[in-house]
């Protein structure tokens, strides 16, 4: 996997992962890029498509668009189910996960992710033990927040 | 001071954290960037504080703001420092921000080797953890090869999470740094079989990454991974091991056999669950016969799921080895078609190629012309265009059984708006024609109609494409017109007067076919009694044609000229009451045949032709330029044996042509081979009849007229224009003359001698031309000079004469003057050089500048001559630029830097201050004469200054030294022609004359005895000249002896000239 992001609906960009080194500018570029494409395409539509060398492969969850690009040979599906349990760990870390939860627990997502990707490959298909380790590394933050106090401001949750 | 302290304790409380900024910039959704900026601000002095918490936080905040597309880099080393807090939490942060914002060129990871060592080492797995996933982000191949060793002992940590993680950064690390993949692989070979299944996934994972790139090494493993997978019940594990397998089989067949068993088990397995359905994707990749078999089975499924494409995708990969297995599901396929989503839609579009047949061909276009119908956006619409145009005609029309229902489908498609394709249906349209015998009937009531409707068709401006079909309705009309049913009024629909808003090939085509057609109704009009009805037609003709004959494409006005004349010819014979439709349909006479693309090959060369071979030499450009001077100067076997040379070989060629058409008559499977159906429409029908051949004769290879002319008619054309703009009088004339611009080039010059000012470019071309050959047949070589001034305007002619008169005067002024100046220094020259130099001096402008000049034949190339130009500035102010043009000649051209066209000038390369002189150097092939446009550009106005150059025969001379053995070797050889001459009254001493001689006309003294001298020069074309000069008081006798009679006698005229001055 080249790398993820998460966008709204409106084209803000919620979460990104690079991983592969990638200039900044080069970054922006492919990011807007996507956004338009992605964010044109009608809900019945099928969720690979190709741009450039990539095949991308994107789903809708709620007002969020997770997005992955990957290589030529890569398995569509398999990233399908990538992007799926990722979504299935938000929900059971932040319990019934929204868009505000990612964007005000940001660094929280990217430390699920990391838990669940590693350099763009599968760490661990274990929701379990994604999780466990994300709550022990939690208990070594004395003063962990908890994602809990902005549930109420919760406007759209995942279906 | 105690209230300082107090406050910066509680400074953290009333700090940002975070949350606030996210809040923030939402509640100040106008000002965004305002508020941003104020932020970084608050957090640049955040980072300048001790404390690590407040530090911590303003980077959590960076690594927001950077992912919203704000800069960060400055931050970076703040960054490095909260990496290294000791405390999980910040650490963390750290590790984060730097994944975010680190790439390979940050400078600061440098700092970052001992503090990731030092946290991959720590007690703590998280901390460990933390570490490890930053660094798979940021790793550069320095990170890499100092910390491999550290993770490869993480390999075999005691806890699997830290296992894990290990195993899967070390893909990065093999990609960065290559050499590690070595010592790591037994204990990564060691990790399949690992007893934590994460480990384990990540092993697989690891592995299947470094296979896909080098298959070959991994080979080895494959038994292992059989053994995983039809042990494991993971199925992320299992696909990943499937694709590994996909890459291993190519290398080892036996491979696929042994897989079919246990992927078949796997399929049926997972189908019974659900969501699983990329199985069978991933076993398409393992191309073998039985698996796509029974995957096939399963492919039907993949479209309850959103996954239509990769069913198709899965599909069209079967169809290359199992065609027939896919058929069945074309209903399936046609439904994709009304996929909402467009790559769906095209991928079905492919699938469908590959599935047609006799049987369902019919149905599966009329499906698709229903979508071409409902299709919105005009490259989908384009797409099915071709689609269907291909699958109709793939194989040679293999599946088509009813060329009517093709034809019809073709002219349905006609109708489709604004498609980019109407050639490729003109072209179809054609092709079955031609082809197919039996539907020209129907083909041609067809055309027919298209050619009645032809204004629905062009009304559209965005329709432009689509006329193109017209093109094939009229050609297959018009060759095919004896199945007409009313041929005269497919002929009024050929010549109406919209017509003429047709492209122009395809106006010629119609003019060419509405001949055709023509002669097609005289023949049958001419069967009934009443003559009237044919006369009618060819007034028809008459009336419409002039309306081509107008027009701007040359094709269409070459061919509607010419038909027109035929029609006015038949027309008056049809007044004499002559039958002649049978002679006018013989022009169109004959059958087109198709021919196999190959065909041609089957054609055996005949004995003796060698298709590589010239046929005549390639023309250099200086060939085509000297030939002239050439001829009259060249050594006897040259100048005969290269005519005659091409002669013969015109001849032989003319020969082997005829012999070769006589051939090809006889045989008849040339005949069929000649005319491939696909230049046949490009080319007039009836190719046989048209003497395409014999026109073939007549062209020379070389067409050097060609480029020429059209530059003149354009040329005539500006500066008409420009004209025009001066004077605009008589406007009828030059509208006429525009219209007949092809026979422009021979009225051109009284014409504009008569109502248009001259431009002197083309008066010299014109004026020149008969003075050449009076000049010749005086001289005969390249030594005569044309002088020519370019203001030979008819207005001017008589000033023109008293200013010559007056130049004459001045000349003679000036020679004085140069005779004293080369009597000091010349002698000297012609030593050192070995060259003797000509001097004539030239016409000076009252305030211009002064020219010099010498000419003398250039030593490296034999058909040029350097004249070397002094230029002497005069009057009193600063020549800024000067140009030097010489209108080129028949003979003569000056030599121009590349690219540059044959009417500019040559910038002289310097600027001439008042009152000083420069020599500039000009390479000139066969000069004729030569015009000088000196600029003044000081206070910028631009002065022409003409000037003649006289070029001498003498000029031509290259002075060689010859030693006395060769001279008299020479003498003796007989070759040469003897002439003398004998000058009386010449006072001056010996010497001095001879070293006249050497000078003014490029000779060199062989041997001097007493008052006898020997002289030798020669030619730029190797003619020698040998002098023999004796005095006797005041009588000189000159005897001269040459291999080229009229040179000799115009090198004594020239010497006996130049002292007659003395």
């Amino acid at each position: 996997m080249r790398f993820m992001l998460l966008f709204s609906r409106q084209g803000k960009l919620r979460l990104q992962k690079w991983y592969t080194a990638t200039a900044e500018r080069d970054k922006k570029k492919m990011v807007r890029e996507l956004m338009q494409i992605v964010l044109a395409r009608k809900p019945k539509m099928c969720s690979f498509l190709e741009w450039r060398d990539l095949k991308i492969v994107y789903k809708r969850y709620a007002s969020l668009y997770f997005c992955c690009a990957i290589e030529e040979q890569d398995n569509e599906l398999i990233t399908l189910e990538v992007i799926h349990r990722f979504v299935e760990l938000l929900d059971k870390y932040f319990g019934s996960v929204c868009e505000l939860d990612i964007i005000f627990n940001f660094e929280k997502a990217y430390f699920i992710l990391d838990e669940f990707l590693m350099g763009g490959e599968i760490q661990d298909t274990s929701k379990k033990s994604v999780l466990k380790a994300i709550e022990q590394a939690d208990l070594l933050q004395e003063e962990a927040p908890t994602a809990k106090s902005f549930i109420f401001f919760a406007d759209t949750t995942i279906v | 001071m105690a209230l300082k302290i107090v406050k910066g304790s509680i400074d953290r409380m009333f700090d940002k954290n975070l949350q606030d900024l996210v809040r923030g910039i939402r509640n100040h959704k106008e000002d965004e960037a305002k508020y941003i900026s104020t932020c970084i601000d608050e957090i640049k002095q955040e980072l300048k504080q001790d404390n690590i918490a407040v530090k911590a936080n303003a980077v959590c905040k960076l690594t927001y703001l950077q992912m919203l597309g704000y800069d960060v880099s400055w931050a970076a080393f703040n960054i490095v420092e909260v990496m290294s807090s000791s405390k999980f939490t910040y650490k963390r942060i750290g590790y984060l921000a730097a994944s975010q914002c680190f790439h390979e060129s940050t400078d600061v990871i440098m700092l970052t080797t001992n503090q990731i060592r030092k946290d991959l080492s720590s007690p703590n797995q998280y901390d460990t953890g933390v570490a490890l996933t930053g660094l798979s982000c940021f790793v550069t191949p320095d990170l890499a090869r100092d910390l491999a060793n550290d993770i490869m002992t993480l390999m075999s940590h005691t806890k699997p999470y830290i296992r894990k993680k290990a195993v899967l950064i070390m893909y990065k690390v093999f990609l960065k740094y290559p050499e590690s993949l070595r010592p790591a692989f037994p204990r990564l070979k060691e990790k399949l079989e690992d007893p934590d299944p994460g480990v384990q996934s990540a092993a697989v994972n690891v592995i299947c990454e470094l296979a896909r790139r080098n298959p070959k090494n991994y080979l080895s493993l494959a038994p292992l991974f059989f053994k995983l997978m039809t042990s494991s019940t993971n199925n992320w594990v299992l696909i990943k091991i499937i694709k590994l397998f996909g890459a291993l089989t190519p290398l080892e067949p036996r491979l696929g056999k042994k897989l079919i068993e246990p992927l078949t088990n796997l399929i049926h397995r997972i189908m019974s669950a659900d969501r699983s359905v990329y199985i069978p994707f991933l076993v398409a990749r393992v191309r073998t016969k039985g698996e796509s078999m029974s995957v096939l089975k399963y492919v039907k499924a993949m479209f309850v799921f959103v996954v239509k494409y990769l069913g198709l995708l899965a599909m069209s990969k079967i169809l290359k080895t199992h065609p027939k297995s896919v058929q069945s599901h074309k209903d399936l396929i046609l439904q994709c078609l009304d996929d909402k989503d467009e790559s769906i839609r095209l991928r079905a579009l492919d699938l469908l190629y590959g599935m047609v047949s006799k049987k369902n061909l019919m149905e599966i276009v009329k499906k698709l012309m229903l979508h071409v119908d409902k299709a919105e956006g005009t490259t989908y619409r384009d797409e099915l265009l071709t689609k269907i145009i291909d699958i109709c005609s793939q194989s040679n029309y293999q599946y088509i059984t009813n060329f009517e229902w093709y034809i019809s489908i073709l002219v349905e498609l006609t109708r489709l708006e604004g498609t980019r394709h109407g050639h490729l249906i003109a072209s179809q349209m054609l092709d079955v024609a031609i082809r197919v015998k039996a539907i020209r009937v129907f083909a041609v009531a067809q055309m027919a109609t298209l050619l009645d409707n032809a204004h629905l068709l062009t009304g559209n401006v965005q329709r432009k494409g689509i006329c193109e079909v017209l093109y094939a309705a009229a050609w297959i009309c018009g060759e095919f017109s004896e199945h007409l049913d009313n041929p005269t009024q497919t002929l009024e629909a050929m010549l109406r007067p919209k017509v003429a808003t047709l492209p122009g090939h395809i106006q010629a085509v119609y003019v060419q076919n509405a001949a055709k057609l023509f002669a097609t109704v005289l023949k049958s009009q001419e069967g009934n009694t009443d003559s009237t009805a044919a006369q009618e037609t060819s007034q028809l003709m008459i009336d419409r044609l002039p309306l081509f004959v107008q027009s701007a494409n040359l094709e269409v006005q070459e061919r509607a000229s010419c038909i027109l004349q035929l029609v006015k010819y038949i027309q008056k014979l049809q007044q004499k009451d002559v039958e002649i439709a049978e002679e006018v349909i013989a022009l169109f006479a004959g059958e087109l045949n198709p021919v196999a693309p190959k065909a041609q090959k089957k054609v055996p060369v005949p004995e003796g032709l060698d298709l590589d071979a010239w046929i005549n030499e390639p023309p250099s450009e200086s060939e085509s330029e000297d030939e002239q001077p050439r001829a009259i100067f060249a050594k006897e076997e040259p100048k005969h044996s290269r005519p005659r040379h091409t002669e013969v070989d015109e001849k032989e060629l003319a020969k082997r042509r005829e012999a070769r058409k006589q051939e090809q008559a006889n045989n008849p499977f040339y005949i069929k081979s000649s005319p491939s159906s696909q230049k046949v429409y490009q080319e007039a029908p009836g190719v046989e009849h048209i003497p395409v051949v014999q026109i073939d004769l007549s062209v020379p290879l070389k067409v050097p007229g060609l480029p020429m002319s059209d530059q003149y008619v354009k040329l005539e054309e500006e500066r008409r224009q420009k004209d025009r703009a001066d004077k605009k009088k008589k406007e009828k004339k030059k509208r006429k003359e525009k219209r007949s611009g092809r026979g422009k080039r021979h009225d051109s010059g009284p014409e504009s001698e008569e109502d248009i000012t001259p431009a002197h470019m083309v008066d010299i071309v014109t004026e020149e031309m008969p003075e050449v050959p009076s000049r010749i047949s005086n001289t005969i070589s390249p030594s005569t000079l044309w002088v020519f001034d370019d203001k030979k305007s008819s207005k001017h002619k008589k000033k023109k004469q008293k200013k010559e008169k007056e130049e004459k005067e001045k000349k003679k002024k000036k020679k004085h003057h140069h005779h004293h100046h080369h009597s000091d220094g010349g002698g000297e020259e012609s030593v050192q050089n070995g060259t003797v130099e000509e001097e004539e001096p030239l016409p000076v402008s009252r305030d211009g500048p002064d020219q010099v000049n010498d000419i003398q034949g250039n030593l490296q190339d034999g058909s040029q001559v350097v004249v070397s130009v002094i230029f002497e500035n005069k009057c009193d102010s600063f020549l800024k630029s000067m140009e030097f043009n010489v209108l080129d000649s028949l003979n003569s051209k000056l030599q121009r830097p590349e690219g540059s066209g044959p009417h500019d000038g040559l910038t002289v390369p310097f600027q001439l201050p008042p009152g000083q002189s420069n020599v500039c150097l000009f390479v000139i092939h066969y000069l004729l004469f030569v015009v000088v446009f000196p600029q003044n550009e000081d206070s910028s106005t631009h002065e022409k200054l003409d000037f003649k150059l006289h070029f001498t025969c003498t000029s031509y001379l290259i002075s060689t030294p010859c030693y006395s053995d060769a001279f008299a070797k020479l003498l003796e050889s007989g070759d040469l022609k003897c002439s003398s001459v004998k000058l009386e009254g010449v006072v001056m001493p010996f010497h001095h004359l001879l070293a006249r001689i050497c000078f003014r006309h490029h000779f060199s003294v062989v041997e001097r005895i007493d008052s006898c001298a020997s002289m030798y020069s020669r030619s730029i074309q190797d003619h020698h000249v040998c002098l023999l000069v004796k005095t006797s008081g005041q009588t000189v006798s000159i005897d001269a002896k040459c291999d080229e009679p009229t040179l000799l006698g115009n090198v004594l005229d020239e010497i006996k000239q130049t002292f007659s001055q003395c």
